[in-house]
């Protein structure tokens, strides 16, 4: 039995070898749709894992609070350019309780807006983030220099504290504690210069500088609300009752009853991280499948090819049956000959992808990105096996016609 | 026990309803070790004879016994069986698989046996015909009368009871042709059975008895009185 099949896929790929540029274009698009099926799922992988990080990062046991409501999947009304007004900071001040709230070990209210500051002759576009003295803990970061401001700094000191990038720029290697610098020609002392942090969630957190809440609310922007709240929650296990508990406080300071009128929305990482593997998800099922309709056409094609090479070859499938081939003898070798035509095609596909999705990873590094280049096992052998499949499949009612040729008649063939 | 042997053999081809008998009650046995010519004109039947005894094609009614068994109910799979086993064709066309070696073109009949070392068997079997130094050559290398021993080869790499030859000159000069046949007649006296069909009364004299067909019945079946015996013209290199 082995050695029968061993013989017969020795015969098939002399038969697929001995028309070379056919099989080629044959399986052409099989290796298209093959290709297209490993490049997408490395890409997808490398993108998902790449937002992914990013938003770990910020840790999984933060919550947010957003102005305006939201359902639990859809984007927050910012993100239509709608500022609303809802939120401001005596809602901090409530959650800040620790009976109330036990499980919130930090907590902050943030403005956020563009900025030119000035030190003597300089100036530099940044973005300022005007907080709390809870801020390092919330975000986990560290102040490489100085300190970060305090809670007594934070009721309304002008004080700033610089990214690293903004540091370096405005000040070289000079020391900038002590130095004011001008936003809008509101003097701010420098009190400290955060580590280094590069890249998280898309942005660049040393191209930002950091005061007080109230110094960015009332003199930089001229606003009475906050834009959004970000607490710590102890443990990630207490995330959804805090977030519940958020939810009541907020409803009774701004007097809502039924939560279909609610004018936040609070938004845990977790979920959105869920969010976010549901988009990405669905975006690759998509990919896929468009990535699978070519696999169909490339099989149609396969069946098209098929059914001449029998056609061309009925006096051999007559011979072979005078020399003693049977039915299933003749069906399996053309079902293996179109197996191993869209095996070999598969096999061209994922070395096609991988190198592809190999150049694009190495691309995205160079772009700065912290790209993994991912490509699974799995995935090959899904390829690999649908490429199989497609030829078996679309094989079958050739290799069937095959089969049923009489011998005399395919014999007397011309 | 009749290597051969048939009783009251029909065959009816059926097409849109209308029946066209080609062979209407043949009878006769054959032994084993004959070397039986199958004659007569176009369209006579000889062609469908002999693809009913080759197991190509199946009688529409009588009785087919092979080595003393009734073959008429086998189902497909022994049939592919008997013809691997028991039965070589030599084709007017030689039916050679193209851009194939010679060795492999006689390999092919072992692919669908349970036999071991086809390259021996398939060696020794070109030896035979005195194709010993063509193995590695392509089918469309060698010529017309090569193909043919080529083709006889493969007829015999199974060691088969009985070799089937349909029209084996006919494409062939009659140099070529009359190698081809003294090989068949060397085979014969080696004691293999040949079944030949032929419309040429001067291939059929190479045989050792005649079998005449007339449209679907035999009309004379005799020994061969003045066989014809080919001679080598030099084409067999042994």
């Amino acid at each position: 039995m082995i050695i029968s099949w061993i013989k017969n896929i020795k015969q098939v790929y002399t038969a697929i070898l001995s028309r070379k540029a056919r099989s080629f274009l044959t399986v052409l698009g099989i290796v298209i749709g093959v290709a297209g099926v490993i490049i997408i799922l490395s890409l997808g992988a490398g993108a998902q894992s790449l937002v992914l990080s990013q938003i770990t990062k910020l840790g999984t046991n933060l919550i947010g609070v957003l102005p305006g409501k939201s359902n639990e999947t859809g984007p927050p009304a910012q993100a239509f350019g709608i500022q609303v007004t809802t939120l401001i900071q005596e809602d901090v001040v409530a959650m800040q309780d620790k009976t109330r709230f036990p499980h919130i070990t930090d907590i902050a209210g943030f403005v956020t807006g563009p900025a030119t500051i000035i030190w003597r002759n300089q100036n530099i576009d940044t973005n300022f983030v005007g907080t709390q003295a809870a801020y390092p803990k919330i975000q986990d970061v560290e102040v490489a220099e100085g300190r970060f401001f305090d809670e007594r700094e934070e009721l309304g000191s002008n004080v700033i504290v610089l990214g690293f990038d903004i540091k370096q720029e405005l000040f070289g290697e000079t020391d900038a504690i002590g130095e004011v610098v001008k936003i809008k020609n509101v003097p701010l002392q420098v009190v400290g210069v955060m580590a280094r942090q590069g890249t998280v969630a898309f942005q660049n957190q040393d191209d930002q500088v950091f005061m007080p809440l109230n110094i960015g609310q009332q003199q930089l922007l001229g606003i009475k609300y906050i834009q959004f709240i970000r607490g710590k929650v102890d443990s990630s296990d207490n995330v959804d009752s805090t977030i519940y508990e958020v939810e009541t406080i907020l409803r009774e300071r701004h007097h809502i009853s039924d939560p279909e009128n609610d004018d936040f929305s609070v938004r845990d990482l977790a979920s959105a991280v869920d969010t976010l593997s549901a988009i990405t998800d669905s975006l690759k099922l998509f990919l896929v499948v468009m990535a699978g309709i070519s696999l169909v056409v490339g099989g149609i094609g396969i069946m098209n090819i098929m059914l001449v090479t029998v056609a061309e070859r009925t006096r051999e499938i007559g011979l072979r049956k005078a020399v003693g081939a049977t039915n299933k003898q003749i069906r399996n070798q053309f079902l293996i000959e179109s197996g191993a035509l869209t095996l070999s095609g598969g096999v061209i596909g994922v070395l096609i992808g991988v190198v592809i999705s190999y150049l694009a990873a190495i691309g995205a590094r160079l772009a700065g990105f912290d790209w993994d280049f991912v490509v699974t096992p799995l995935s090959i052998i899904l390829a690999i096996g649908v490429s199989i499949l497609t030829g078996v499949v679309f094989g079958l009612y050739p290799a069937f016609k095959a089969a049923k040729l009489n011998p005399i008649e395919a014999l007397r063939y011309e | 026990m009749s290597l051969i042997e048939i009783k009251n053999l029909t065959k009816d081809y059926v097409n849109e309803d209308v029946v066209t008998p080609v062979l209407k009650g043949i009878d006769f046995k054959i032994e084993a070790g004959e070397f039986v010519a199958i004659m007569g004109p176009s369209g006579s039947g000889k062609s469908t004879l002999m693809h009913i005894l080759g197991f190509l094609d199946r009688p529409s009614s009588g009785k087919y016994l092979f080595q003393g068994k009734d073959t008429t109910e086998f189902d497909d799979q022994m049939l592919a069986e008997i013809r691997n086993e028991s039965i070589g064709f030599v084709f007017q066309a030689f039916n050679l698989l193209a851009r194939t070696s010679v060795l492999e073109n006689v390999k092919l009949p072992l692919v669908y046996s349970k036999r071991e070392n086809h390259d021996a068997m398939a060696t020794k079997a070109l030896e035979g015909v005195g194709l010993g130094h063509r193995l590695n050559f392509f089918t469309n290398q060698i010529s017309g009368g090569e193909k043919q021993r080529v083709a006889i080869a493969r007829a015999l790499v199974n060691e088969p009871k009985v070799i089937f030859a349909d029209e084996p000159t006919g494409n062939l000069d009659s140099k070529s042709g009359n190698t081809v046949m003294k090989i068949l007649q060397d085979l014969n006296d080696q004691g293999k059975t040949i079944i030949l069909v032929t419309h040429e009364m001067d291939t059929a004299e190479h045989a050792k008895r005649l079998i005449r067909i007339k449209d679907g019945q035999i009309i004379l079946d005799e020994k061969i009185k003045q066989r014809k015996l080919a001679k080598d013209q030099g084409e067999l290199i042994k």
